[in-house]
């Protein structure tokens, strides 16, 4: 699914709203997810995951064409981290055979 | 990092303020979206976001973990992780605005 067929699925379910301000909502719902994260704080949907920023420190890296040590700045850089009950229904979905104990 | 946590009802509150539906039609839709997302990726689908980012689902085949208290190996059943990839604007902005936050500091 891409973002024209995710506007499309919330404006089919909504008559009462045109496609642009579905387009608008769902622009509002990312960009603000990612102006808090660029707050630094984090982004926290029960059942569904958590956006957090992490700090990488600076390092020496290599050019793998060249071999050349280069020096790699520190960066934050976006995480994501998977909700348990969304986990949980990726695997249940299709079909039973979850269970721990279950080996075939 | 700040400690401040963003929730649903922040994102229904900047629908609200910024489209003007009422409150609990723009907590809906929020919820809308989010839901539309899992059973796209519960059907295997990967969701990809332009400007945002995308979602993936990898199967991971079975493997022989080991229980980190005991010691003791048990096999990790198949299964299937969501994986999450940011595009460059998201990462770009993130890292601009924290790194010249810090470099202000």
């Amino acid at each position: 699914m891409i973002k024209s067929e995710l506007i499309q699925r919330i404006a089919a379910a909504n008559p009462h709203l045109y496609q642009r301000d579905v387009e608008r909502i769902i622009n509002i719902i990312l960009d603000e997810i990612i102006a808090a994260m660029a707050r630094g704080e984090r982004v926290e949907l029960r059942g569904f995951g958590a956006f957090t920023v992490k700090h990488r420190a600076a390092r020496q890296g290599r050019n793998p064409r060249t071999g050349d040590t280069v020096f790699v700045e520190d960066k934050f850089v976006p995480f994501f981290k998977t909700g348990k009950e969304l986990r949980e229904r990726l695997n249940n979905s299709e079909g039973e055979g979850s269970s721990s104990t279950d080996f075939n | 990092m700040s400690g401040k946590t963003l929730t649903r009802a922040d994102l229904a509150e900047a629908v609200f303020q910024k489209v003007g539906l009422p409150r609990n039609e723009s907590a809906e839709l929020v919820e809308l979206v989010l839901r539309e997302i899992v059973s796209s990726l519960e059907r295997g689908e990967s969701v990809k976001l332009s400007s945002f980012g995308s979602f993936g689902i990898r199967d991971k085949g079975e493997r022989i973990g080991r229980n980190p208290k005991t010691g003791e190996e048990v096999p990790i059943t198949p299964r299937r992780v969501l994986v999450f990839r940011a595009s460059n604007i998201m990462k770009q902005s993130i890292n601009n605005a924290l790194s010249r936050r810090k470099a202000a500091e």
